[in-house]
C-alpha cells in the first residue's frame, strides 16, 4: 500500500516535470513576439489597441435586434462573457446538422441567416469584423484548443496539403516561408511563424481591422497566386491546419500587427 | 496526321525563346544580344520587378531593406560565368529541385498562378539578359 502510494507520487512528479519541460521546450513564437516593443505595448494596452474600439462596437451589435426574426445575438446567447468564452479558441468547427466546417465569421453569418432571418454580412464589413472581434475577445488569454471531432481530420489534412504546396508565379509555399525561413528577413520584414493567435487583427499597413482571410489573401497575392474566392473552403481548411499547429498557444485577439 | 504533327510541334516550340543548357549553364544570350548592366541593376533593385532583394542582399546601398534568405549577390560575377548566371535566373530548379529561388524565365509547371500573371514569365528575355550583364559586373 505504501509502495503504491510512493509509485503514485512518483508518477505525479514525473507528469508535472514533463509538462514543465514541454512548456520550456515549446519554441513556437506568436507574431506578437516578433514585433518591436512599441507595437507589443500598443496591443497589450487596451486604451491604445485600436482593435478594442471594434470590440466595443461588436458589443453594441451583439445586443441589437436584426432581421425578420427581430432578435439580437444576446436574445439567444445571453451574456457573451459566459456563452462565448472559449468559442474562438476552438473554431473552425462543424455546426450541428452540417457536414463541413465553418470559421467564426461563417458561424456568425449562419446565425444571421438561420436565427435572425437577416442578410449575410459581407466579408471584411465593419459589422462582421466587430462581431468577430467581440466574440474572439471573450477567449483572450485562453489556450488554442481545436475540438477532437474526427470529421475535421480530412479538412485539416487538405489544409496541410495547401500549406505545403508550391503555388503562384513565384513558385513558393506557405511552408517555405513560415516553417523553413521564419525569423529571417524578407526585405525588411521578419517572417513570422504564421500562428493565427491574434485574429481579427488591427494591421497598421491596412489602417484597419482585418480577418485571417485577408491576411492569407495578402500572402497569396505576394507570391502572385490566384487568391481563393472569399467564400472558398480553402481558407477554412488552412485555418483548421494553422489552429492545430498553434494548439496550446495563447489567443490574443484583438492583435496588432505592422 | 498533318494536324497532329502541327499540334505536337506547337507544343514543343517553347513560349519562351530557345535556351540551350550546356552543363550547368545557358551559354547563349536569350535574345542574341548582350544585356545592359545599368538597366539590370535597376531591375535587381526594384522590389516589384526583380524582387531579388526580398531574399538576397547585394551592393545596392540605396535599398535599405534587403533579405537574408539567400546568399549575397556581391561577388556573383567572380563565382559564376555569364552562362551559369543565366541558367540560375532562368530556372534554378534545373540545378536544385528544392531551390526557393523563383524561376524567372519559365511559365510552365506552376500551380494556381494569379490570372494577370498566367502564362507569363517573371522577367522577359531582354530583362534576364540585363540582369545577367549586371551580375557579371559584381566582382569581388
Ligand atoms: C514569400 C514569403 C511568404 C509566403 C510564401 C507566405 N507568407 Fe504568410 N507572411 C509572410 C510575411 C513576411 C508575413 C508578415 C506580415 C507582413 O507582411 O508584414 C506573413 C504573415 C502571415 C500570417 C500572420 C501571422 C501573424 O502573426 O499575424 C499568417 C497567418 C500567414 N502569413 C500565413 C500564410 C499562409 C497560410 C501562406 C500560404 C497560403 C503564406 N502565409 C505564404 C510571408 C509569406
Ligand atoms: C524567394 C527567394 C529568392 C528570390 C526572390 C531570388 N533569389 Fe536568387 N537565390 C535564392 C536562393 C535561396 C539561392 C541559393 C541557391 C539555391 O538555393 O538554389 C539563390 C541563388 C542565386 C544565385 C547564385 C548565388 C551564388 O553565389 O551561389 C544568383 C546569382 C541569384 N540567386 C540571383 C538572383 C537574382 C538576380 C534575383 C532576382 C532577379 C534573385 N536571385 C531572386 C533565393 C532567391
Amino acid at each position: 500500500m505504501k509502495l503504491l502510494r510512493i509509485a503514485f507520487g512518483l508518477v505525479i512528479v514525473f507528469a508535472a516535470s514533463w509538462a514543465a519541460a514541454r512548456v520550456a521546450t515549446d519554441k513556437r513564437r506568436s507574431g506578437h513576439q516578433d514585433m518591436g516593443e512599441a507595437l507589443q505595448k500598443m496591443q497589450d494596452d487596451d486604451t491604445a489597441n485600436p482593435g478594442m474600439l471594434f470590440v466595443q462596437l461588436g458589443g453594441q451589435f451583439w445586443a441589437k435586434a436584426a432581421g425578420a426574426a427581430d432578435k439580437s445575438c444576446a436574445d439567444c446567447h445571453g451574456s457573451a462573457a459566459t456563452s462565448m468564452k472559449g468559442v474562438a479558441a476552438r473554431y473552425p468547427a462543424i455546426p450541428q446538422g452540417a457536414e463541413a466546417p465553418l470559421d467564426l465569421e461563417g458561424r456568425i453569418n449562419l446565425c444571421r441567416t438561420e436565427n435572425q432571418k437577416a442578410e449575410r454580412l459581407p466579408p471584411e464589413s465593419r459589422e462582421l469584423l466587430a462581431l468577430e472581434a467581440y466574440v474572439a475577445h471573450q477567449s483572450r488569454g485562453m489556450p488554442i484548443a481545436p475540438p477532437a471531432d474526427p470529421r475535421l481530420g480530412a479538412f485539416r489534412a487538405r489544409g496541410a496539403e495547401i500549406y505545403r504546396a508550391r503555388q503562384g508565379q513565384l513558385n513558393l509555399s506557405c511552408a517555405i516561408c513560415h516553417d523553413d525561413n521564419a525569423g529571417k528577413k524578407l526585405a525588411g520584414v521578419t517572417i513570422p511563424e504564421a500562428h493565427p493567435t491574434g485574429y481579427p487583427i488591427y494591421r497598421l499597413e491596412w489602417q484597419a481591422l482585418g480577418s485571417l482571410k485577408r491576411r492569407l489573401r495578402n500572402c497569396l497575392v505576394g507570391i502572385r497566386a490566384e487568391a481563393y474566392a472569399y467564400d472558398a473552403p480553402e481558407y477554412v481548411m488552412l485555418e483548421l491546419f494553422l489552429m492545430d499547429r498553434a494548439r496550446g498557444m495563447t489567443l490574443e485577439s484583438p492583435g496588432v500587427r505592422p | 496526321m498533318r494536324a497532329l504533327l502541327a499540334a505536337v510541334l506547337a507544343f514543343l516550340a517553347p513560349a519562351a525563346a530557345a535556351q540551350q543548357v550546356v552543363g550547368d549553364a545557358i551559354p547563349a544570350s536569350l535574345t542574341g544580344q548582350p544585356g545592359d548592366a545599368g538597366r539590370g541593376r535597376a531591375i535587381v533593385a526594384n522590389r516589384s520587378v526583380g524582387l531579388c532583394l526580398l531574399c538576397h542582399s547585394g551592393p545596392i546601398a540605396e535599398e535599405r531593406f534587403q533579405g537574408d534568405l539567400a546568399p549575397t549577390l556581391a561577388g556573383a560575377g567572380s563565382r559564376w560565368s555569364e552562362g551559369q548566371l543565366r541558367l540560375r535566373i532562368v530556372d534554378g530548379a534545373r540545378l536544385n529541385a528544392d531551390t526557393i529561388m523563383p524561376p524567372y524565365y519559365r511559365a510552365t509547371g506552376l500551380q494556381q498562378v494569379a490570372r494577370n500573371f498566367e502564362g507569363k514569365t517573371i522577367l522577359s528575355a531582354a530583362q534576364v539578359e540585363d540582369v545577367v550583364a549586371y551580375l557579371a559586373t559584381l566582382k569581388d
